[in-house]
């Protein structure tokens, strides 16, 4: 039994070729049911997200397994065998574990060290087993990906940097301020970033939203979405006395906050620390005012070089996830090699055989009597029953049967032959 | 079996200063637990070499400029714990264990001799005396070294390249907080020194205030740290401004320390 997979990401195939591919809501129910249907696969798990479509199954002849798979693919999506060619990818033996620890672990993903992609995977194999597709291959692969990436995320820093200027926004924030709950957020004007911005302030925990927007209907309609308030936009210099945090992307040509204007407004915060994040462009909060006392200014390129640092922070500590990866791929092959029929039934005959020694030595203080044509009857009734005994489960193991390994797996399990 | 309490917890001290450097430059979880472990022996040995002394001396032992040094030492340990347990901010073990290490370095290049104490200052006065005015030194010590952590801190905000030590130290506010926590602690102490001692002298020369140096010089930090806490409460010098006269008052304190034990000869000097 074998395990192959075969798959896209967003490194082989563009967005429109993904999203074709795909396997969403419904489809992908319909699709585990038929590719699980197809003769040449035994257990199957579908992954389907907005970077990657990838088919994990277990097969016992990977040419004829891949054909059909790829058939199955055109068939069900509806187009040309011929397209799938260049984006498709195959992994089997060691190589597919290789891919599903590092998708798993989220170093295969376009943002190293997203959290997504692990809940993602856990919802697919949640589903295989509810509709019986997978066995005991796929569910320790999974299994096992899912403690690799476990392992990587707590050993590795891979997810601690931003990589977002949002989130960057908040990391800065939190280490100007004690905490974000109870702090104050001023948006000038409405845009998609500053909003996008204010939403990730208001999941860490920030509750007092100001918005002030030059149309003021559109700032009332944002301040609303956010239980927040929204100020005509010429009060922006007075609302920012008392604001922490000013997110600032009016799309004005010029700066709307002048050094001048921001030194009279310090001195009437008397000199509270104020967080501001200029994301329009052109900028439009002079640069120079970085250099007041108690203020910080990011522009989106500030933001955006954090973010690149934290990527490459990231980046780092993947090579130290990869290794985690190696070394439990190891473990996972030597697991698959002992599922072999052959040493099984070696180890099981030897087991029953130790079993039949031991209790004959038991027996010896006690046989001291007998004749020693008596002795060899006792033995051989011990021999007779262990054989009659083992006989059954090593001609099934014998057999070559679909259910083998996990017959194997089960043998083992009963008569503890680790 | 021979024991030197007092060069043990000065090798230790060493060893929290190293630990504490790898700490700063590359941090594990294990360096941070060696640094801690590092400065708890060496607290353990120091206050066991004090209790010795105090044995040995019959009085508290603070009165010679070696006594007075590591003294001073155990007292910010001894707050930095205090610090420790209440705030738990790990980097600043690793920001005062220089400090502590050079105080307790000076300590044992000084003369050890212990000397009689003049019969006319063995009172209680020398126990509170010298309590307030070396809690008030420690809290003032921390307050330095907060304002350090915080200028390290707001360079690398305001320079946008962000370390591994900015992820570590913690937000400015916090470390603005400590330092006037801390030094709203020293101040009220050193107050309480002042009065102490003056009345102390009363009692044995007869005379509240006979500007001796060491009085002049404690009058002066007063005025510093006032002028400090004056300025953050009505005119807003926080933050920077608040970090860089701490650390400066704090400058003045330990030129003041030394310079008064080493150069200077008043009633502040017993031996």
């Amino acid at each position: 039994m074998k395990i192959l997979i075969v798959g896209l990401n967003h490194n082989t195939a563009a967005v429109e070729v993904r999203e074709k591919l795909a396997f969403s809501g419904p489809m992908l129910e319909s699709g585990l049911r038929e590719i699980h249907a197809l003769p040449e696969v035994h257990e199957a798990v579908i992954l389907s997200t907005c970077n990657r479509v990838e088919l994990y199954t277990c097969v016992s002849d990977e040419e004829a397994a891949s054909g059909a798979i790829m058939d199955f693919i055109a068939r069900f999506h509806g187009i040309e065998r011929g397209l799938l060619d260049s984006s498709l990818y195959f992994h089997t033996g060691a190589s597919a574990v290789r891919h599903a620890f590092r998708v798993a672990a989220s170093l295969d993903s376009m943002v190293v060290g997203e959290a997504q992609i692990l809940g993602q995977i856990k919802d697919a194999f949640e589903l295989s087993l509810e509709r019986k597709t997978t066995g005991v291959f796929l569910n320790k692969l999974i299994k096992k990906s899912i403690s690799v990436a476990k392992r990587v995320r707590t050993e590795t820093r891979i997810a601690e940097n931003a990589v977002n200027i949002s989130s960057v926004a908040v990391d800065l924030a939190k280490k100007i301020f004690k905490e974000l709950t109870g702090r104050s957020v001023l948006l000038l004007g409405a845009g998609d970033m500053a909003e996008l911005a204010a939403r990730h302030l208001i999941s860490n925990g920030v509750r007092d939203i100001t918005v002030a927007n030059r149309t003021y209907s559109a700032g009332c309609q944002l301040a609303e979405g956010m239980n927040g308030r929204a100020v005509k936009f010429e009060e922006f210099i007075d609302e920012m006395t008392g604001a922490d945090i000013v997110i600032c992307s009016t799309g004005a040509p010029e700066y709307v906050l002048t050094h001048k204007q921001m030194k009279g407004v310090m001195k009437a915060r008397k000199q509270k620390p104020v967080f501001l994040i200029d994301i329009s462009v052109p900028r439009n909060i002079d640069p120079e005012i970085n250099h007041l006392e108690n203020v910080y200014l990011y522009d989106v390129d500030d933001l955006q070089g954090v973010a690149d640092a934290g990527l490459e922070e990231r980046r780092k500590e993947a090579d130290k996830g990869e290794a985690i990866v190696s070394e439990e791929i190891e473990t996972f092959i030597r697991w698959q090699s002992s599922l072999d029929a052959k040493p099984t039934i070696i180890a099981l005959r030897k087991h029953a055989e130790e079993i039949k020694h031991q209790e004959i030595s038991r027996l010896n203080g006690k046989l001291e009597g007998l004749t020693s044509e008596q002795k060899n009857a006792v033995e051989q009734l011990a021999t007779s029953i262990v054989n009659k005994l083992v006989h059954p489960p090593t001609a099934a193991l014998k057999e070559d049967a679909e259910d083998k390994d996990e017959l194997i797996a089960m043998i083992k399990r009963l008569y503890g032959l680790d | 079996m021979i024991v030197y309490p007092f060069e043990l917890a000065l090798t230790f001290y060493f060893a929290a200063v190293i630990f504490g450097v790898v700490e700063i430059v590359r941090h594990s979880r294990i360096t941070e637990r060696l640094m801690l472990a590092s400065v708890a022996l060496g607290f353990i040995n120091h206050t066991v070499s004090i209790v010795y002394r105090y044995v040995e001396a019959g009085h508290l032992p603070i009165t010679s400029p070696h006594e007075a040094a590591s003294f001073f030492a155990w007292a910010i340990v001894l707050l930095f714990f205090l610090m420790e347990f209440r705030y738990k901010i790990g980097l600043l073990g690793a920001f005062i264990m220089p400090l502590v290490f050079s105080l307790m370095f000076a300590s044992s290049l000084l003369s050890r001799d212990i000397k009689p104490l003049h019969p006319t200052l063995q009172s209680y006065w020398l126990g509170i005396h010298t309590l307030f005015a070396f809690m008030g030194n420690a809290a003032f010590a921390l307050a330095c070294v907060t304002g350090i952590m915080y200028l390290v801190q707001e360079h690398y905000l305001k320079s946008k390249h962000l370390g591994d030590l900015f992820e570590r130290l913690p937000d400015i506010q916090t470390l603005d907080y400590l330092n006037y926590r801390l030094i709203s602690i020293g101040f009220p102490a050193l107050i309480l020194a002042i009065i102490t001692g003056s009345l102390w002298a009363n009692s044995a020369w007869g005379s509240y205030w006979r500007w001796d140096p060491r009085e002049v010089l404690a009058l002066i930090t007063m005025f510093i740290y006032a002028i400090i806490l004056h300025a953050r409460l009505l005119a807003g010098w926080r933050g920077r401004r608040a970090a860089l006269l701490s650390i400066l008052g704090f400058t003045f304190i330990l030129i003041a320390f030394f310079g008064i034990k080493l150069l200077q000869k008043g009633m502040h000097i017993f031996s």
